[in-house]
């Protein structure tokens, strides 16, 4: 009962917008209805498809995990792909860089590697917050142009392969993260970072400090709560998700780390974690549903001739339906208007 | 109910009436057929308890909140209250307990906001502002310097602002929301005297106050409400202390605490010279020097804003002090974190309950142990153990008497005097060495109010050092054993309970040592 | 406190970054003026930019979304011009279509009370995901950009000339905006309405300012300047429509924002400093700074941001009520 009254107002989120995107499938003068078969069948109908639609959904749940569970300590992390790609490069370094290791070691510890590159990156943004009082929002978005810059610097100048094509060289086989019968087990690994996040948040006492600094900092400082502490912390740990995310895709995906990685990622994020009210194991059905979309987009083009930029379309509608309190107070017939908030503490010293 | 009383003098309509006055929040009955009357020239004292709807009925009647059902009548006549502007342009002019008021702007620009001279086509005529400021200022003796940043000045200045605007906009119907809570004695009776004054000149003035000694001094006659509804009206002849308060409450109130002579024994808190800076870094508190021992209660009485709010913050390790020592039980604490302190004993009651007390959204059991979730046997290598939580939750929930269907249930969904009980529940029951008592009672119900003054002296019977802090005089006066008079950052002044009375006290708050 | 050392620190970094432009120029005419001219043309986007977030937070509430509404806006601005090929027409979509977005905003932080940071990014998000679904590569102008008017003797000036008074329409305007803006939030009851409303909205309500009539009127307006600042960038600067062609401009604003302590006057000394910043590139290169590393240069104006935004170089407090829905009841 609970279960279903937190997941209606997302799932009417993702029916209404899906139902606007048909509106303006129509109205390009294209078949919505052969265009959304066309996703399906790519993204679901076969054991590739959904290997395909599992391979997006992996760096989708660890980004949303990541604003998610800044959210928890009402911290917006908008820094996610800044995060992700310097956790991609660094696994791929590690990947490539490092011989001579057993798979058992060396594998664990590239994504060690990228998680903690990318936690060192989200905290700067908690370390800005909590000493300097810079909102997260402004310094995570710029530093993003900054990751991508220096990613882009230490991929043609400094971890290059010899050649023209400017990437990484290919990681070792040790550090690969293999496939079981077309199915990525990288996605695995996500959802137990979301479970294990879930565990986090509600049954440890750390947990209980950022939903409290999330709720109400000024009384978890009076409880006692450092609220710098917990910002910074949980800023390095929501960069570490994105960055998981990141190293799974290198060493599970791609194998090595080329510029231009997984673009846009970031936003993504966010509406993932919206229509997953925040809750980390409710991410996996939203970054699945998102996956899906994204896997059968190509399928859509090439069938119903459907620009597959429509996908992005329909997420901002999800995004704009699922945030927007209107559908929240129609549905639940509540006066309370929205159970996020992250605005509130702008400016603040 | 229609008796003759009610009609003024000169059987005009009512300048102000509201007829069967119905508003409802959520499940909560703020006002039910609330009635009131209110002649041309006539001082009507608006009385009952926290929480009784008064605010509801004048926020209603400012045109602040909309009423379910009933009218409002300005000199006989219904009108629509949609919005403030409406009831301005009825001159209905108010006061609010929470100063209305932009703190970075000037005197003159808060007063002129929303009717502003201009120098045609929406450009501000400043200079005008003042001279209509000072001018009004002088004619009711409400004197404020227009060019002043209503930030920087004191609270009782604050409100002469707040009552010039009204006058500003030719209010002839004047309601005043808690008025005297944040003044002095001294500037109280001031306060009064401006009210009779203007009361002369034919305006009409709705007075809202929780205290007896105010409403007989000034009021023409007095309606008292209770749980959203109106008791009765009456006038201060037909009446006393005794019969207002047990018409507000409905019961009859014992208006003293009752509490044994204190026996007191060694210091437990001593501050020496201690200076503390505000947010806006400017010093708040200035050399302050106190020592509270054991088995008393220590109260500090002073004007809102003149440093004790810093003083509390810098003895809990919220906010770093520039210079001195804060010593508990002999070590000194200064710089220590907040979660040291709790740990070396001290309880703190916080003036902002729902700010600094409670995470409304947490359950109540997860606010009862708020400052002490982090270890055995709540907690176990990290892992926080539910069942001992809820466990001691239960039992707070039973001895303090906090009324609540469960304890899962968010702190935010109790009642004022509930969320206070939580707190205090949580803050006394760790066996702590000092209870810093901050505006304990603030805004709070009178079975709550009860309680909690028991407990606090409860607590000092038991050895507890207790600093109480209070604008409240009346409750720094029934509950302190010895008693401190602030004044811009420092104790002008400490005597013992029985050595000080109120005028003096009073004289000390508005004016420290000189004064005296 | 005169204006003279009030603003003493503005006219010290002037005075520093002139000298450092002369140097790297090795004092040559043409590359001083060059770098002049570019700090003004690079800085007119952040200026429109930022005063659209002064207009918003003034009046309380945060717009997070001036990035998403000037790149709607170049595009729109983009696709009428190119369309009818009337420049001016396309200016005034571009403006429209930030009023619109601006009223989007209003409604959905002001009206539906919700989270202002969330409204923002569902407008970043929209803009990218619309721009990038409509765009249709192979568009041009067919009347070209926006063309240079001289201002008559003036512009023969030597430096001067060519900075000052050898400008595009849109350039000119900004800078005719900020005197402007600066007199209306200072100087008129409009003005004072909306930074009282900005501070403490509840006391002017009680006075009879009407919230949410005051929020409306602001992100409407600011909204059209940060649809000028798009407008100018696809019509004014470069000529034609890019994805993703912002680039961080509506975020850097805020910055800038910040920086000029929500003033339209400082923020547009902000804004030159940053514009100057981007300009100094084109003189790197002209040296032959850094040529191998291009990244260093590009991320510069985003440490910048950053270190604006961390207060290291001064702060100012906020409005007071920024971030909370309004609420009578």
């Amino acid at each position: 009962m609970n279960l279903l009254r937190a997941a209606l107002v997302p799932i009417l989120a993702v029916v209404l917008a899906i139902a606007v995107g048909a509106i303006i499938i129509e109205v390009s003068g294209l078949n919505a209805f052969e265009a959304y078969k066309a996703l399906y069948d790519g993204a679901l109908a076969d054991r590739k498809g959904i290997g395909r639609t599992l391979e997006k959904a992996t760096p989708l749940v660890m980004g949303g995990l990541a604003v998610a569970f800044a959210f928890k300590a009402g911290l917006f992390n908008i820094g996610g792909q800044g995060q992700l790609v310097i956790g991609a490069l660094f696994a791929g370094a590690v990947g490539y860089g490092v011989t001579g290791l057993p798979w058992i070691i060396h594998m664990p510890l590239a994504l060690l590697v990228g998680a903690i590159g990318g936690g060192l990156w989200g905290m700067l943004a908690g370390v800005l917050k909590a000493t300097r009082g810079a909102h997260e929002v402004i310094t995570t978005i710029m530093l993003n142009f900054v990751a991508l810059n220096i990613t882009d610097w230490l991929t043609s100048k400094v971890w290059r392969e010899p050649g023209i094509i400017v990437r990484t060289p290919a990681i070792e086989p040790s550090a690969e993260i293999p496939r079981w019968s077309q199915l990525p087990t990288g996605f695995a690994l996500a959802v137990a970072a979301a479970f294990a996040c879930w565990y986090l948040l509600e049954r440890t006492t750390f947990g209980f400090e950022i939903r409290s600094v999330g709720l109400n900092p000024e009384a978890a400082r009076y409880a006692g709560i450092s609220v710098s502490r917990i910002v910074i912390l949980t800023m390095a740990i929501s960069g570490m998700l994105a960055a998981f995310g990141g190293a799974i895709e290198t060493q599970g995906v791609v194998g090595r780390y080329e510029p231009g990685f997984n673009a846009g990622l970031g936003f993504n994020g966010i509406t993932i974690a919206l229509l997953a009210r925040t809750h980390p194991v409710g991410v996996i059905p939203a970054a699945l549903l998102i996956g899906a979309m994204e896997a059968g987009s190509s399928m859509m083009q090439f069938k119903a001739d459907v620009d597959p930029e429509i996908t992005q379309i329909i997420e901002a509608l999800m995004l704009l339906f699922v945030a927007t309190p209107i559908l929240v107070r129609w549905v639940l017939r509540r006066r309370e208007t929205s159970d996020i908030s992250v605005g509130a503490h702008w400016g603040d010293a | 109910m229609d008796d003759p009383i009610t009609q003024s003098p000169t059987n005009d309509p009512p300048a102000l009436e509201a007829v069967g006055i119905c508003k409802r929040f959520d499940t909560v009955v703020a006002n039910q057929d609330v009635n009131l009357r209110i002649g041309k020239g006539q001082i009507h004292a608006l009385l009952g308890e926290n929480g009784a709807g008064k605010s509801t009925l004048v926020n209603i009647l400012f045109g602040l909140y909309r009423a379910d059902e009933g009218e409002v009548r300005v000199n006989g006549r219904p009108v629509r209250m949609n919005s403030p502007h409406d009831a301005i342009d009825h001159h209905i002019g108010m006061v609010h307990q929470h100063f209305q008021l932009v703190p970075v702007l000037t005197v003159a620009e808060n007063i002129v906001l929303g009717h502003e001279p201009t120098r045609g086509r929406g450009l501000l005529d400043l200079d005008r502002a003042a001279t209509e400021v000072s001018e009004l200022g002088k004619r009711f003796g409400l004197e404020v310097d227009p060019r002043a940043t209503v930030e920087d000045l004191p609270v009782g200045m604050q409100q002469r602002v707040e009552i010039l605007r009204a006058l500003y906009r030719k209010a002839d119907i004047l309601i005043l929301d808690e008025p005297t809570a944040v003044l002095t004695p001294q500037e109280t009776d001031h306060l009064l005297e401006v009210l009779r004054g203007l009361a002369a000149e034919g305006v009409a003035i709705v007075f809202i106050t929780h205290k007896l000694r105010e409403v007989l001094a000034v009021a023409d006659r007095v309606t008292v409400m209770r749980g959203g509804r109106v008791v009765g009206t009456t006038t201060p002849a037909e009446t006393d202390q005794a019969g207002l308060a047990e018409m507000m409450v409905g019961r009859s109130v014992v208006l003293r605490v009752a509490k044994t002579e204190a026996r007191p024994e060694a210091g437990v808190l001593e501050i020496r010279d201690l200076h503390v800076r505000d947010v806006r870094d400017r010093p708040a508190v200035d050399g302050l020097s106190l020592v509270v021992r054991s088995g008393e209660i220590f109260g500090i009485a002073g004007v809102d804003g003149n440093g004790q709010r810093e003083l509390v913050e810098a003895m809990t390790g919220l906010r770093m002090s520039d210079s001195g020592s804060i010593l508990l039980d002999g070590s000194d604490i200064t710089g220590r974190t907040p979660r040291q302190i709790s740990q070396l004993g001290v309880a703190h009651i916080p003036e902002d309950r729902e700010k600094h007390g409670l995470i409304g959204p947490h359950s109540i059991a997860d606010n009862l142990v708020l400052n002490r979730y982090f270890r055995a046997p709540y907690a176990r290598r990290g892992l926080r153990q539910l069942d001992a939580i809820d466990n001691e939750a239960e039992r707070l929930v039973a001895d303090y008497d906090i009324r609540t269907e469960s304890i899962g249930a968010t702190a935010r969904s109790l009642s004022g005097g509930n969320k206070q009980k939580v707190i205090t529940a949580r803050e006394l029951s760790h066996g702590a060495r000092l209870l810093v008592a901050s505006q304990p009672t603030r805004g709070i119900d009178v079975g709550s109010i009860e309680f909690v003054h028991q407990q606090i002296v409860g607590q000092r019977d038991i050895g507890v050092a207790v600093l109480l802090i209070s604008a409240e005089l009346d409750e720094i006066l029934s509950l302190s054993d010895r008693i401190g008079v602030i004044f811009k950052g420092r104790l002008v002044a400490i005597a013992d309970a029985g050595d000080l009375d109120r005028a003096t006290i009073g004289r000390l708050m508005g004016a420290g040592a000189d004064a005296a | 406190m005169s204006t003279l050392t009030r603003y003493r620190w503005w006219f010290v970094t002037a005075a520093f970054l002139v000298a450092f432009t002369l140097f790297t120029a090795e004092f040559q005419q043409p590359q001083t003026t060059a770098v002049l001219a570019a700090t003004l043309r690079q800085s007119t986007p952040l200026v429109l930019g930022a005063l659209c977030g002064i207009l918003c937070e003034r009046s309380g509430v945060i717009n997070i979304g001036i990035e998403g509404q000037m790149l709607m806006s170049a595009f729109a601005g983009f696709v009428v011009a190119s369309s009818t090929g009337d420049l001016l027409l396309g200016v005034a979509a571009g403006i429209g279509c930030g009023m619109l977005m601006g009223a989007f905003l209003a409604f959905l932080s002001v009206s539906l009370r919700g989270d202002q940071i969330i409204a923002g990014t569902v407008l970043n998000i929209a803009a990218i995901g619309l721009t990038s679904f409509f765009f249709q590569q192979g568009r041009s102008l067919p009347s070209g950009k926006t063309s240079i008017i001289k201002i008559g003797p003036l512009a023969d000036l030597p430096v001067v000339g060519r900075v000052l008074f050898s400008n595009r329409p849109l350039t000119y305007l900004t800078m005719l905006l900020v005197p402007v803006l600066w007199y209306t939030l200072f100087r008129t009851t409009w003005g004072l309405r909306t930074r009282a409303v900005g501070e403490h909205p509840s006391a002017a309500e009680t006075v009879g300012v009407s919230v949410v009539r005051i929020r409306y009127l602001n992100l409407i307006l600011g909204g059209g300047l940060a649809g000028m600042g798009g407008a100018y960038l696809s019509l004014e600067a470069v000529g034609s429509f890019e994805r993703m062609m912002t680039n961080g401009k509506g975020f850097v604003a805020l910055a800038v924002m910040i920086f000029g302590r929500w003033n339209p006057v400082g923020a547009w000394g902000a804004a030159l400093l940053f514009g100057y910043a981007n300009a100094v590139q084109t003189q790197f290169q002209f040296r032959g700074w850094l040529a191998d590393d291009p990244q260093f240069i590009g991320m510069m104006p985003f440490i910048v941001t950053i270190v604006v935004v961390a207060g290291f170089v001064g702060r100012a407090r906020p409005p007071a009520s920024i971030g909370q829905p309004y609420s009578r009841e």
